[in-house]
């Protein structure tokens, strides 16, 4: 399953250190942040909880900039 | 303007306001660094923390650290020493100011490109119970009649049931053409509503309309990362790290060396801040964000001008294209059968064509609905009183008192009738009445208006060869590219030899060239995955063309060709440009402070300032000149 979300981050370098992040969380598949249209697209496994999945991308997001934002609830 | 960048701009003013203030005040000792810590913590304190919680997280090679540590290390020289605060603070300054001006400059932009493509319907209007209410197009259903009010977007693709009006397509394809729209007529999402209401009943869903695919393709446009990406990533992992590493050699090893070796004083504090003006410029933001804003912008005017583009590295490959192969039938031509010719023998043109069309009027092939669009709307065309028709050779009509023959050379010889041969490539039609030669009429696909013009641009802008591929006899072929004076041609041509030609074609071409094909996206489909680089023409509407390409021009005019390699070399001309400049300047900054000949103020000029100029340059992308109109 594919889902997108609105991300607010400050430059390009932050939004790919996020994209790292967020691929490194079990249950996703894989992940794509757009800086340019302020986006990330996440591919989640078969069977995962969104919400959880994506609390701890949230989390893991904040610890490389803490300024970061991902609207997903 | 937002919050954010709203409360830091407050916070550049007042703290480069009260830095010159302080300048002037004659205060010394621990009270003087007491009040130069004011506008230094003003401005810094957000970098500070984020310092901190990075070395917290172990992630400690990111700019705000760098800042933090010059800055830091800029003011214990100056307790220590000459007391130059200002320094330190000016540097937090500037970098603050190239911050500003990065996010300021990218959200400008971003909503720039994103008004481009403001084809977004916001809802729909639906009839409920006797009122027109508006919903989310999300929520409407296949087949529900929507009806849209002049001045508004077609939200969802769908067949017109009832009203007439005339639509703008030029969000979609760059054109400002109007379009009809009348009942039965197909429309696409995207477009403007311009005089009458239309009642339209939705053939797809919202997700799937023309408006949201396109959007889509556009916004993942830039998640297919060009070389130039690429690189610029892998740059910039290695550039931070080996750069702090530098400045660590640079503290350390010539103080070291003097010591030993020269026995002469060390001067610690002359190296370290040599070394902190090396972590001042290590920051690569000019590269990491403005080569990306550049694929952004140029995609993004690409795409103004109907022309989709599905990813930076299509945007990079088109401009190193050098061979463009076309399809015949849909791209160079119109692939619709016209009357081209017409040579009457003693009798009008227009009376020709009259007569032709009355002796075809009861059929239904191709042929005799391009007669009767030839003969127009202003000549009464009669119907026959009795039809024969003689397969494979033509139509014998009484219309009157007269036999009217009508067909190829077969019919005329069957006839008995003297005829005079037309050599021309296409159909040709001999009429005759009352067993008397009348002349010929010759349909053929027609060639695009724009498709020489378009032929010349791709030659003038440096193509070192187009081919044309088609399935049509080798005389149509022949004609038709003499006509827009192309290089090579292949007639004669199966769908499965398309491919084996482009093939042959791809194995022939030299190192680092880049084919392209353009096609009309619908039975092409296999040599536009094929080339190099598949260019899908007149796509509105098509998903089978959007599907298979790599770029999709919305019209069908060929010169959109050239435009858009145009748009990609200037994107990729302001890449290199963007590239070579900010790692030149910084290289540049690093041996200059080095050798002691560059302090930090001339490191932060190299870093913030390379930055703006780059991001300036990479909007330059989005502009595309609009070439004169072709006749």
């Amino acid at each position: 399953m594919k889902k997108i979300y609105k991300i607010e981050v400050d430059c390009a370098n932050c939004a790919a250190k996020m994209e790292d992040a967020a691929k490194k969380i079990d249950g996703v598949k894989d992940a794509v942040v757009n800086f340019m249209t302020l986006k990330m697209k996440v591919e989640f496994e078969d069977g995962a909880d969104t919400e959880t999945v994506m609390d701890n991308v949230f989390k893991a997001c904040r610890k490389i900039e803490p300024d970061c934002e991902i609207y997903y609830k | 303007m937002t919050k954010k960048q709203k409360k830091n701009l407050i916070r550049i003013i007042i703290s480069s306001v009260l830095m010159i203030v302080l300048m002037f005040l004659p205060v010394t000792g621990w009270l003087r660094f007491a009040l130069f810590m004011v506008p230094y913590l003003i401005i810094g304190y957000d970098i500070l923390i984020k310092a901190g919680k990075g070395i917290i997280n172990l992630q400690p090679f990111d700019e705000c650290f760098l800042m933090a540590l010059a800055t830091a290390g800029a003011l214990v020289i100056a307790v220590t020493g000459d007391g130059d605060y200002l320094e330190a603070i000016a540097v937090m300054l500037f970098y603050q100011i190239g911050e500003w001006f990065q996010s300021y400059a990218v959200g400008k932009s971003r909503r720039n490109i994103s008004e481009l493509m403001d084809i977004r319907p916001d809802y729909a209007n639906v009839e409920l119970n006797g009122n027109i209410e508006q919903v989310d197009p999300d929520e409407v259903e296949t087949g529900t009649i929507i009806i849209v009010k002049p001045g508004e977007k077609i939200p969802i693709d769908g067949i017109v049931v009832e009203g007439r009006s005339t639509l703008n397509t030029s969000a979609l394809t760059g054109e400002s053409i109007p379009r009809d729209a009348a009942p039965g007529d197909e429309v696409i999402s995207g477009c403007v509503n311009i005089s009458g209401l239309l009642r339209i009943r939705t053939t797809k869903e919202f997700e799937e309309s023309t408006a949201s695919k396109i959007l889509d393709l556009v916004e993942n446009a830039s998640s297919r990362k060009s070389r130039s990406e690429a690189f610029i990533t892998r740059f910039a992992r290695i550039y931070t790290p080996a750069v702090v590493f530098s400045a660590l050699m640079v503290a350390i090893l010539p103080p070291v060396f003097s010591m030993l070796f020269i026995s002469s004083p060390a001067n610690w504090s002359m190296w370290i801040y040599r070394a902190l003006t090396f972590l001042v410029i290590s920051c690569p933001c000019a590269l990491v964000i403005s080569v990306p804003l550049s694929f952004f912008a140029g995609i993004g005017g690409a795409s103004r001008n109907g022309i989709l583009v599905k990813g930076s590295n299509y945007l990079e490959q088109l401009s190193r294209t050098k061979i463009v192969v076309f399809d015949k039938t849909g791209t160079l031509t119109k692939g619709v059968f016209e009357v081209t010719q017409v040579c009457p023998e003693g009798i009008e043109k227009k009376e020709l064509l009259r007569l032709t069309a009355a002796a075809e009027h009861y059929s239904t092939h191709p042929i005799a609905h391009s007669l009767r669009k030839a003969v127009g709307n202003d000549m009464y065309i009669e119907a026959p009183d009795s039809v024969d028709e003689i397969i494979g050779c033509g139509i014998i009509a009484k219309i009157g008192e007269d036999m009217v023959a009508a067909g190829n050379s077969r019919l005329m010889d069957k006839c008995g009738i003297e005829y005079k041969s037309n050599e021309s490539a296409g159909t040709v039609i001999y009429t005759a009445k009352n067993n008397k030669y009348l002349g010929s009429i010759v349909i053929s696909d027609a060639i695009r208006p724009t498709s020489s013009d378009a032929i010349a641009e791709l030659k003038k802008s440096g193509i070192r060869k187009t081919v044309m591929l088609t399935g049509d006899s080798l005389s149509a072929a022949k004609q038709i590219s003499q006509k827009l004076g192309i290089d090579e041609m292949y007639s004669e041509l199966l769908p499965g030899d398309k491919v084996e030609e482009v093939e042959r074609l791809l194995s022939e071409k030299r190192k680092g060239e880049i084919l392209a094909f353009a096609g009309d996206g619908i039975n092409d489909a296999p040599v536009l995955s094929r080339a190099d680089i598949g260019i899908a023409m007149g796509a509105m509407g098509s998903d089978a063309a959007i599907e298979a390409s790599d770029i999709v021009l919305m019209d069908d005019d060929p010169i959109k060709i050239s435009k858009a390699i145009a748009i990609s070399r200037k994107c990729v001309r302001i890449v290199n440009e963007n590239i070579w400049f900010s790692i030149g300047i910084k290289v540049i900054c690093l041996v200059l402070g080095a050798l002691g000949l560059a302090n930090m103020w001339a490191a932060i000029f190299a870093d913030v300032g390379v930055m703006v100029l780059a991001v300036l340059n990479s909007v330059r992308a989005l502009i595309v000149k609009q070439p004169k109109k072709a006749k």
